[in-house]
This record gives C-alpha cells, structure tokens and sequence, in this order.
C-alpha cells in the first residue's frame, strides 16, 4: 500500500471502523443530531446526555464508510466531559487539520490520526459527517444536517 | 478481427500514471473517454469554422451550420429515425427527459393518470416525473426488480400497466446492475393500450445497435459524453407526430416563426425545441464520435463489453465475502459489488490509489438501494478500449483490498 494510503488508514482508524466505541443508543440521552450525506448515503446519529453546559456521555449509531465511522467513534470518545464551548473549540481545529493536514500546536488529541485525510478531498466530508451530528446535538437542535 | 489494441492507442489520455500505476479507467457507465478523432473535430471546428448556425449570411456561418445540420442527420442514421426533424439536440439524457416532461407531460397529464417507472431508474427518470406529477396530479407507479439479481418482475406488468398509465418510462441498460431490459417487449405491452413511451439510452447508445422502429417507443433519450463524445451535448429523438403536437420548452432565438410582441408562432420540431445559441461545436464533436464507433460496430462492442463484464463477474464471485448486483447472465458491460464489511468509497479510494478508477455510491439509483438494503455499491464498468489484463488488474487490487480492511 503506498505512503498515503496508510497515512489515510491509519492503525487507530482502521481499529475504530471495525470495534467503533460507543456505537449504540444512549439511554437517558438528553440530545440527538443528525448528520446525513447525499452524496454516498452515510447516516449517523449522535445521542449525548448533557449535563448544563457539559457533555456527560456521547455514543453513536448509523452507517457509512471506515473513515466516517472511525471519526465518529474517536470523537464521541474525545467530547466527553467537555463543555459546549470546548466542542465547537475543538471541531474548529479538527475542520483545519483535515482540510489543510496542519495539526494545531494546541492539540486535537487522538483525532490527529485524521490529519492524513487532507490528501483526499473526496474523503473530507466522511471524516466531518459526524462532527456536524455533534455540532447540532450540542446545539439542541433535533432537526437532520446535511454536510452539503 | 479487430485490432483492439489499435483502437486503444486512439485515448492519449488511458496512456498515463496515477498515483503511480498504469491507469485502468473502469468508469465509463459515467463518462467515457475521447479519441483523437473527437477532439480533433473539436480543434478543427474551433480553429477553422467556428461561428454561429442557422441566422448567418457568411462563409463561417454558413460551414458551421452545415456541420451542425449534418450532425443531425448523422444521429438520425445512428438510431434509425425516419427523419433528422426527429432529432432534437439536448444537454444530455437529463434535460432530453425533463424536455419531455415538461412540454409532453404538461400537456397531456391530468389527475388520476399514472406515470409507470421502473425501480431501478436513474434519478434522471424519476424526479423529472416527480416535478410533472405534483403539477398536473398524475401518480408514479414503479415495477418492481427482483431483488440482487437485478430483473425487472414482468410478472407484475399486466397488473401496473393499465389504461390509467399515460407514460410509461424505463432504463435500457441499468447503470447500477448492468441489466439489459427488454425494450421492445415493453413498448409493445404499453402501445396495445395506448401507452406513450420513453427509453433512457444513456447507457446503451454507443454500447449496442439502436433501432427506435424495431424498440418501438414514442421518445428515446441518451448523452455523447458517455459514447465517446463531448459533454454537454445528448439527444432526444420523438415521433414526428408527437413531437409536432408538444409545445415549447424553452423560449428565446432559433426557435419562433414570427415573434410580436405579445404572441409568437414557433418553427416545428427540431428547432421548437432548440432556443438559443446550441451547442455547436458538443454536435459537431458527436458526429465524430458516432463515426468513430460505428467503424468498429456496435455490435462487436457490446460483445467485447460483455465478454470482460463476464469475466469481471465471475472472477468476483470466486473471491470470499464479495456480494454481486445485477443479473448472470446476459449482463452489459459493468459488475457492481461490495465486499463483506468494507464500504464501496473505501474500496474506491484504495483502488484509486492502485490506479483502478471505480465509482462508489448509490450511482443515483437511491431508491433501489434502499429496496435492495444498502447505501452504496462499487462498481467497474468497462469500454471497448479496455482489456482482459486491466480486469486482472481490478481483481489483484481487489484482492488485495480485502486483505488490507482484514474483511
């Protein structure tokens, strides 16, 4: 497999699109997003149980491709225990890296394994399906987003 | 014999790197490639007679004219009308399809009617109909396919196309399954009750022999930039009575008699339905292209496509975990599968990688993907100018694929 390739798939997001984490309904969740792209079809549903301003718990369900998946698995992970403020904080650095392939000096954590996305401009909007989910979730929005 | 390798060499652009490896272009259900021929037409035009048709008095005018008109009578031979006034140049399969809709379906719909499709219609030949059917009151109603294997259930057809059915509108070759559909059966059921027609060629114009008398529609519709030409430019072909009888689509130059300024005769088809500058140099290229395929045979195409679509599919359904779409016989020149656990843009991203360009998605057929209980499929769709070793080729990455998700 070429160099970009295995940038792409890296070791961690091929772990996360075969045992995503989280990957169920959350009971007593208190808020839900959608995120849908026409393109391919790949639908998530992201549950949070937010406690004020702060995520207390996030799991997702859906469909879509290994890239897709794995962000929506590494994510859900990542945003628990952080406040509204520090989601949309964070989705601003992750939206740079994975467009540009600049990882931010303040650090997106383990979502820096998305960084090689960038080289394939197809594949951006999988690795944002969820984020937009999130972004609607933390807004209390229950309306479906589309990435388009 | 056809020197197939011949052929190929007239693609400068299949003879290139990427990412690396030879290019093996296996999308040609969504756009094929150009030979020389076509784009030297283009030059020619554009470097020799480049000028606006039908109003001018000049030299240029008047060779651009001659050209587009000749165009004209060219795809009239390419698909057996009776008369070039048949043939009305379009934007492609999609707007040759919205045309009618709108201009035939306007004014021949009413509520109560029903428009009857099939389930594996591109959207191209759904939401037009979805459009005219919320303005005139008509009703859609589909035939079923049956299932993975991709045929349409002609068992159900006595049923869904009775009288109350005003148009009847389906796909020639699927361009997700690869099923050929029998065409002229179809036109024969619907015109028994005096059903109007329409076949969407887009993937079997320039893939095997059109003949509009032996299919027996009232419409037929496809694009050049899938048949070696253009893009931009397709055809609609209507009966002459039919087409005669529709008003206008759009307004604007070339397309009136007189014009005051609250009333406006129009000019008969095909030039009712050209308003504005066309496309001249997109039909100019198109001749080219219908030149260029019927010097190898239409029919000797089909047979090449077929015979790698054939040996594409079987040597799928040896690999473990694959799931293949469309029928297994008697298949058209593409295989749609997916793999066990891998996502089709996943596999189109790492065969791109390879240098196999796939296409992953729903191909515009969402409504039969969901029918089918998926999102998506990768598919490789196959032109005269490809080969037995590129198939070989798409297997190994194939292979290799399964071997990199662990599927």
């Amino acid at each position: 497999m070429s160099d970009d390739l295995d940038e792409l798939y890296q070791q961690v997001i091929l772990d996360h699109c075969k045992g995503p984490r989280n990957f169920r309904v959350l009971e007593g969740a208190n808020r839900k997003g959608e995120g849908y792209n026409p393109l391919c079809g790949d639908n998530y549903t992201v549950f949070l149980k937010m406690n004020g301003d702060v995520v207390e718990d996030a799991t997702f369900q859906g469909s879509g491709c290994c890239i897709s998946k794995a962000s929506a698995s590494l994510l859900t992970d990542t945003i628990k225990g952080k406040t509204k403020a520090e989601v949309k904080a964070l989705f601003a650095k992750v939206h740079d890296m994975i467009t540009t392939g600049a990882v931010s000096d303040e650090g997106v954590g383990k979502l820096a394994v998305f960084a090689g996305v960038h080289k394939f401009p197809a594949r951006v909007k999988c690795a944002i399906l969820s984020w937009h989910a999130v972004i609607a979730a933390v807004d209390g929005e229950n309306q479906p987003v589309s990435t388009e | 014999m056809i020197d197939w390798a011949k052929l190929r060499a007239d693609f400068p652009i299949l003879d290139q790197q990427v990412h690396g490896h030879p290019l093996v272009y296996f999308d040609n259900a969504a756009s094929s490639q150009k030979p020389r021929a076509v784009i030297n037409a283009l030059s020619h035009y554009y470097e020799r007679d480049n000028a606006n048709v039908h109003r001018g008095i000049h030299e240029l005018s008047n060779r651009a004219t001659a050209a587009f008109e000749a165009s004209r009578e060219r795809v009239a031979k390419f698909i057996h009308a009776k008369t070039s006034d048949e043939i009305i140049f379009t934007r492609g399969t999609t707007e040759g399809i919205n045309l009618v809709a709108q201009s035939w379906g306007a004014k021949n719909l009413k509520p109560g009617d029903k428009i009857l499709l099939t389930e594996m219609e591109h959207h191209s030949n759904i939401v037009p109909w979805q459009l005219i059917a919320e303005r005139t009151g008509a009703r859609l109603v589909y035939l079923p396919v049956t299932g993975d294997e991709g045929l349409l259930d002609l068992s159900k057809l006595n049923e869904l196309l009775t009288r109350e059915v005003k148009l009847f509108a389906f796909t020639h070759i699927s361009n997700s399954l690869g099923t050929v559909n029998p065409v002229a059966e179809l036109c024969e059921r619907a015109r028994k009750l005096g059903v109007t027609t329409l076949v969407d060629a887009a993937q079997s114009a320039g893939h095997l022999p059109l003949d509009v008398q032996a299919i027996g529609c009232d419409f037929l519709v496809f694009s050049g930039h899938k048949i070696c030409g253009p893009t931009g430019i397709g055809v609609l072909w209507g009966r002459q009575e039919v087409l005669d009888a529709m008003p206008p689509y759009h307004g604007g130059g070339e397309m009136i008699l007189t014009v005051d300024f609250f009333k406006t005769t129009y000019k008969k088809a095909p030039h009712r339905f050209e308003a504005g500058t066309p496309d001249i140099s997109g039909v100019i290229g198109l001749h080219a292209a219908l030149d260029y395929l019927d010097a190898i045979g239409r029919e000797n195409i089909f047979k090449h496509d077929q015979e790698l679509a054939t040996y594409a599919y079987d040597q799928l359904a040896q690999l473990k975990g694959v799931r293949l779409f469309g029928p297994k016989t008697g298949r058209a020149g593409l295989v749609s599968f997916l793999l066990d656990d891998v996502h089709a843009h996943d596999v189109v991203t790492v065969a791109d990688q390879r240098g196999v360009a796939l296409r992953g998605g729903h191909h515009c057929n969402q409504p039969l993907m969901k029918k089918l209980g998926i999102a998506s499929t990768a598919r490789a769709s196959f032109y005269f100018y490809n080969t037995r070793a590129e198939v070989d080729r798409f297997i190994e990455v194939v292979r290799g694929i399964q071997k990199f998700f662990g599927s």
